[in-house]
């Protein structure tokens, strides 16, 4: 599974109440606050430990959510776009996020962009839903994932920082 | 010299020209094979003569095996065509959706077909209120049900979306699926309230008598081999034509193991305590009916067969073959052999901790917190 300091990073996020999906007229909103909560919970927790490392924000009625997330590689920062749908499945099946940019640059990917979380997600996200939210997928499914992706996306070659590829692009 | 974005746009540019001329290229194709090509046929033929491209199957007809062929012509229109076997596509028709090609390549097959296709995501809130009216609203006779739903899709969202149209609607369905590492595969008939639906249980897994410790996962999200999705679709389209055309025995749940070339096959009944509760509504309503009934003869009903250690509350209805169940005396596993479960969900939620607060901050309020950080 995760490492011991994503279960400590998760372990402290707040669980979620409302098993509601969007399809949940009525307690839809509800649920939606506490994705708030415990997301604005989750960054400020990464902000005090130093780690800070995604936003996101949603449309008005939260079905699909984009923002940034980055990675700090050899003292360098490399910043991607992310987006997801909220399926009408929510919570009870977790939703696929995606990093366009970086589609078709890694086998561990699957088409649009959509990541491909490690077989122990799965499991994971069924046991605990549907206290599980937001915040939880970032932490147990993105973070991991760009902590074995991205630095073997830079090595190959196939992710090159912003400013670098700015001087590249000038010569 | 042109900026990383201005040559972007270009190569944007003569993608969609390339595409274009595809399209005009195969369209000038279609005209010129139209000659090669039948036309429609309104009203299907008893007679079995080579002319007759109905022929064979009023021969099976007539052999006794058919006795029912008024529902061969159903329209495709739900089927999700993504990541079905990828042979099927044709160089040409790259760039074109998934649906468009396969719609234009079937209906070269048989022009007697009609299609409807839908490029788009069903799991969306919008689409899936589209998909709904589609498979509730959309068969032959507008305004009726589709007669049987196919899933063909990739991922374990997709199928709960399915799932839940087709328990809240009642419409009977057909899943099907190949393994990640694509040497197993199932399909499985799901009559809401009946049999066990994909919320029964945690996703049913075909064993492939791999180690899955010696079983590379590094690197790769999924394999693919075609043929173990042409066996799976072989397997699929045949129930779905022993279910419609009424012969045989209709599978409700078969797998594959192209390991060992296994097939396993069970029936599963619906879970009482099922998460989604269309599907314990469907159950209710199969119960009254069932007790409304009238019992023309005497059916002999077999003792249920309940295991104490049933983890998942899985029941097995009966086992495919009346063979096997007889030479299997004793005890009977929860799930027969080759078949088992991804993921077992025990029945305390093992998060603990704390919970979100009460708050009197307004949604607009936290969006804006976020927004802030
Ligand atoms: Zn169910």
């Amino acid at each position: 599974m995760a490492d011991e300091a994503t279960r400590r990073a998760v372990s402290q996020i707040p669980l979620l109440k409302t098993h509601a999906g969007p399809r949940d007229r009525a307690l839809w909103p509800q649920r939606l606050k506490e994705e708030y909560q415990a997301l604005i919970h989750f960054v400020e927790q990464n902000k005090a430990a130093d780690n800070d490392w995604f936003r996101l924000e949603s449309n008005a009625d939260g079905t699909r959510w984009t923002g940034t997330c980055w990675f700090i590689h050899e003292l360098l920062r490399y910043e991607f776009r992310l987006e997801f749908d909220v399926p009408v499945t929510y919570p009870d099946t977790a939703p696929e996020v995606a990093v366009p940019e970086l589609d078709g640059k890694t086998a561990k990917m699957y088409r649009g962009g959509k990541i491909c979380l490690t077989e122990h997600f799965a499991p994971l996200w069924a046991r605990n839903a549907p206290r599980f939210g937001l915040a939880h997928l970032m932490a147990l499914g993105l973070g991991p994932w760009l902590a074995v992706e991205v630095p073997d996306l830079i090595s190959k070659g196939h992710v090159i920082h912003k400013e670098q590829q700015r001087e590249a692009a000038a010569e | 010299m042109a900026t990383v974005e201005e040559l972007k746009l270009r190569v944007r540019e003569l993608e969609n020209e390339l595409i274009k001329c595809k399209q005009k290229q195969s369209a000038a194709e279609d005209a010129q094979s139209q000659e090669l090509h039948r036309p429609k046929i309104d009203k299907m033929s008893a007679e079995v003569v080579d002319s007759n491209p109905y022929s064979r199957l009023m021969a099976l007809k007539r052999m006794g095996i058919v006795d029912d062929y008024e529902l061969l012509l159903f329209d495709y229109d739900k089927v999700e065509l993504a990541n079905m076997n990828r042979l099927f596509f044709q160089p040409h028709q790259a760039g074109l959706s998934k649906v468009e090609a396969a719609e234009h390549t079937l209906r070269n097959i048989n022009p007697d077909v009609s299609f409807e296709t839908h490029n788009y995501n069903i799991t969306t809130m919008e689409n899936f209120t589209h998909f709904m009216e589609r498979i509730s609203q959309g068969g032959l006779e507008d305004g009726k049900p589709v007669d049987l739903v196919l899933s063909c899709v990739d991922n374990f969202e997709a199928r709960m979306a399915i799932n839940t149209a087709c328990n809240e609607l009642g419409q009977i369905w057909m899943e099907s699926g190949v393994s990640e590492n694509a040497v197993s595969g199932h399909i499985q008939l799901i009559i809401p309230g009946e049999t066990a639906c994909f919320a029964c249980a945690p996703p049913l897994v075909v064993a492939a008598n791999i180690d899955e410790k010696t079983l590379k996962r590094e690197g790769v999200c999924a394999a693919s081999l075609p043929t173990t999705m042409g066996v799976v679709a072989g397997i699929l389209v045949q129930n779905v034509l022993k279910y419609l055309l009424k012969f045989g025995t209709v599978s409700y749940y078969l797998g594959y193991n192209a390991m060992q070339d296994f097939f396993p096959t069970m029936a599963m009944k619906a879970n009482p305590q099922c998460n989604d509760r269309y599907c314990r509504k469907q159950q209710e309503e199969y119960k009254k009916k069932e007790a409304e009934r009238p019992k023309v003869e005497v059916v002999e009903v077999e003792e249920e067969v309940v295991h104490e250690d049933n983890e998942w509350g899985i029941e097995l209805v009966s086992e495919v073959s009346d063979a096997e169940l007889q030479a299997a005396s004793g005890s009977v596993p929860d799930l027969p052999e080759g078949i088992t479960v991804a993921y077992t969900i025990p029945a305390e939620s093992p998060a603990s901790g704390e919970t979100v607060e009460e708050t009197e901050q307004s949604l607009e309020e936290l969006m804006a917190q976020m927004r802030k950080l």
